[in-house]
């Protein structure tokens, strides 16, 4: 796959914007991951030549940190919270009602493009337990039987935009 | 801003805010002052939209300019938010929706009467309570690290500065020589709030004893023990305040840059702290010559991108040196040797944000509270099975009952208490036997758990403990960063046998093989994360080797949890033959039996045609949807 003249302009101006920081690595890919949605490995090789790391020190730290993705995911990342206050509260029982919905596993995304599935870490909303994030957005108290009626929500606002 | 050049302008500065915040909250002139909770858990709660709406409704009234408006900390009450407040009355409005607004402006800014049905009820008494401070959850508890959280708006440089925000800064650069900082925080007794327990003076004396061109402060924000959201609420809250502690800390030890590590899953606390820091370079508060003395100080941030390990601060180090999160041998430490290879302190957002208060007020203030080993107050995330979830600061040697029923309202449902889980993947359970305990570092210890950075999950009798270890397990698991093959090979071994047990396939020899592994994986790690991995196993099958004996020998979940070893059943007695359950079972598990439904209305004949269902067990896949949705309680686990 060869990467877009214009994307790799912008990866190269997200690196230059770095170019003062020390060890700038991480900076560099959280910008990116969150531009582009995901790092393949074509990105790391201009983040290499920009930067001079070696590009295994780059795949080395993109496949570390479970907030960089190699892959490209869903429109919308539906992260159910996996933390213990909501995992006493049943949030397992949302991740698998979503899974058996949408057909797919945590981490996977649908065929469409349009859903990842991703339990997550511990987003801090303990008081709104079990919580789930989409694309951001903090939604409290989730129940399996809102799962179906959250789905139809975003395939909705997917079809209109 | 004018610029902050001298103590003099500082002085100036502090006092002219001082006044306009007072006047706000005591209200003079007649004026009232709003402010809505802007916390994480209120902001997913719509409290930005409340805000919204109250600015809309005061401003179409032409109330602006008696009435403000703006958003503050969390509360840290939670379960009971979004919070709306109003000064100088201090009336607390709980629950909030967003049309709920116009009864407030109307009924209470305007008529100047309470809105009876947004109190907090208190669930003993059952009497509605106006104040903040008149509700149980608050009255127990001192607020040094939560200092202006649910007060101040954390956007505006001028409210710190109104309440007491750069005093002790300004009393550590005019009045204190460094030694004299470090030594009033070594006095105070303060030990690090993130997990360790390590005496914040000590860490310090070690770095201001090396000498070098460069040194760091860096504060650990990746608080990543699930359940604990102290440091989040802090940072949300009162960013100034932390920041204050990490140049004290700087001024203390001789460092001139510092480091904040905050989680990327706290995109409201980074968004604060980032304006907190430009606000402060804006004003002079950070940069060269910091109020005209020698000291100059930079403050910078760094986000984490999900990974547990990078609490550990040698792992943290890493991460800031764009490499993987992996932990360092330990010596040399980061006092000596550390980011970049130079001197460093890490210290955790609690443990910086109460430094302001030991030198303000003095470490007698400090050590005055607490116990002989722990001093000071400890903020807490109550969460889990708990009628009031949320955080509270607490006096070190509080007692898990005390902040169980009394602070924590007790258990929802009527259920009975089983256990209350400390220090996160880390620590360990404490059950009924530990509850009239003085909670500090070396007694949590002392009784199979730790401190930890404070969270604290409650379990219910529905809740197995063979399942948590096995839930944590699965944590460690994935957040092993595979250095060290004791962590990374042991803790998945240990995932498969406590697999093993929990679907029924275990055996007592399986118990015995786990707790050797266990011990093997504690003594043979590198960092605390592999060396703590096995405390939730040892500490469950210390106080609940009754449920795993049930799990290998009888193959029976005693909770219920275990999918393998419960099922769901109808009793045919109860069932009215709605066919609610039926129509919501994903697999199509469940049908009518031959047995005639029990009338719908007792006394009445049941329904023509309706039976009592059954479930197919070999179809069943054990989601709970029929029994949630059954009115009637005829569906249970067993």
């Amino acid at each position: 796959m060869n990467i877009k003249p214009e994307v790799k302009k912008g990866i190269e101006a997200i690196c230059d914007s770095y170019a003062n920081e020390p060890s700038p690595l991480m900076m560099i890919l959280s910008a990116i991951q969150k531009k582009y949605g995901y790092i393949p490995l074509e990105v790391q090789e201009v983040v290499s030549e920009k930067t001079g790391i070696p590009v295994a020190e780059i795949y080395g730290v993109v496949t570390f940190y479970s907030f960089f993705s190699l892959n490209p995911k869903g429109k919308y990342v539906l992260g159910i919270c996996l933390g213990t206050a909501c995992y006493v509260k049943n949030s397992q029982q949302v991740v698998d009602k979503f899974s058996s919905m949408l057909g797919i596993e945590p981490g996977q995304t649908t065929e469409d493009g349009l859903f990842t599935i991703e339990a997550i870490r511990c987003i801090g909303a303990c008081a709104l337990a079990p919580a789930m994030s989409i694309n951001g957005k903090v939604y409290p108290k989730v129940t399996p039987d809102q799962v179906g009626k959250i789905i139809e929500e975003y395939r909705k606002l997917g079809a209109e935009a | 801003m004018e610029r902050i050049t001298s103590p003099e302008t500082l002085q100036k500065r502090i006092d002219e805010c001082t006044s306009v915040f007072q006047a706000k909250i005591k209200g003079e002139g007649g004026k009232r002052a709003v402010v809505v909770c802007g916390g994480t858990g209120c902001i997913a709660n719509d409290s930005v939209a409340i805000e919204e709406e109250l600015v809309r409704l005061i401003k179409e009234k032409g109330l602006e300019d008696r009435i403000s408006v703006n958003h503050v900390g969390c509360f840290g009450f939670c379960s009971q938010g979004p919070f709306v407040k109003i000064f100088p009355e201090d009336t607390l409005y709980r629950g909030v929706k967003v049309k709920d607004v116009a009864e407030i402006v109307e009924k209470d800014l305007i008529g100047g009467q309470v809105c009876e049905n947004l109190l907090y009820v208190d669930p003993v008494t059952h009497e509605k309570v106006a104040r903040q401070d008149d509700i149980t959850f608050y009255k127990k508890q001192i607020r040094i690290a939560l200092h202006g959280c649910s007060l101040i708006n954390p956007d505006k440089l001028e409210e710190s500065l109104g309440y007491d925000g750069f005093k002790a800064l300004k009393k550590a650069l005019t009045t204190m020589t460094p030694q004299e900082v470090i030594d009033e925080v070594l006095a105070s007794g303060i030990r690090g709030r993130g997990g360790g327990g390590f005496p914040t003076g000590r860490k310090w004396q070690f770095a201001a004893n090396v000498k070098a061109d460069q040194k760091y402060i860096v504060c650990n924000g990746d608080e990543g023990d699930p359940g604990a959201f102290m440091d989040r609420s802090i940072l949300e809250g009162n960013p100034f305040e932390v920041i204050e502690g990490m140049m004290l800390a700087g001024y203390a030890f001789g460092a001139s840059e510092g480091y904040f590590y905050v989680r990327a899953e706290y995109p409201i606390a980074v968004e604060r702290l980032q304006n907190a820091i430009k606000d402060m370079e804006a004003a002079g508060l950070l940069g060269d010559n910091i109020l005209g003395t020698d000291f100059s100080f930079r403050a910078h941030l760094r986000l984490g991108a999900g990974a547990f390990v990078c609490g550990e601060e040698t792992a943290l180090l890493n991460s800031i040196e764009g490499k993987r999160g992996m932990p360092r041998p330990r010596p040399p430490f980061p006092a000596i040797k550390g980011l970049w290879g130079k001197p460093t302190c890490v210290n955790n957002v609690e443990t910086l944000s109460q430094i302001p208060f030991i030198i303000r007020e003095g470490a007698s203030a400090f050590n005055s509270i607490g116990t002989e080993g722990s001093k000071g107050t400890k903020v807490f995330a109550l969460g889990g099975k708990i009628n009031n979830v949320g955080l509270v600061e607490v006096p070190m040697g509080t007692t898990l009952r005390q902040l169980i029923y009394e602070i924590g309202g007790g258990i929802p449902g009527g259920k009975k208490f089983k256990a209350i889980q400390t220090g996160g993947p880390s620590g360990g359970c404490l059950t009924e036997k530990d509850l009239d305990t003085p909670i500090d570092y070396d007694t949590l210890v002392a009784r199979g758990s730790m401190m930890g950075s404070g969270g604290a999950i409650v379990m219910d009798e529905d809740n197995c403990a063979v399942d948590v270890a096995h839930f944590y397990m699965s944590f460690i698991c994935d957040e092993s960063c595979g250095k060290c093959s004791p962590c990374r090979i042991g803790t998945k071994r240990l995932y498969e046998m406590l697999t093993l047990v929990t679907e029924g396939k275990g055996t007592e020899q399986t118990l015995k093989d786990m707790e050797e592994l266990a011990n093997v994986i504690k003594a043979g790690s590198l960092c605390a994360l592999g060396q703590t991995a096995a405390n939730p196993i040892l500490s469950t099958m210390h106080n609940f080797p009754e449920e795993y004996i049930a799990h290998v020998t009888e193959k029976k979940c005693p909770a219920h949890v275990c999918k393998n070893l419960m099922s769901y059943q109808i009793i045919k007695d109860k069932c009215v033959g709605c066919t609610l359950c039926a129509r919501n079972c994903p697999v199509s598990c469940i049908s009518a039996s031959d047995v005639p439904a029990r009338p719908m209305v007792p006394g009445k004949p049941a329904l023509p045609g309706k039976f009592a269902h059954e479930i197919d067990q070999s179809k069943c896949i054990k989601c709970g949807s029929c029994m949630a949705g059954c009115r009637f309680g005829a569906i249970v686990k067993q």
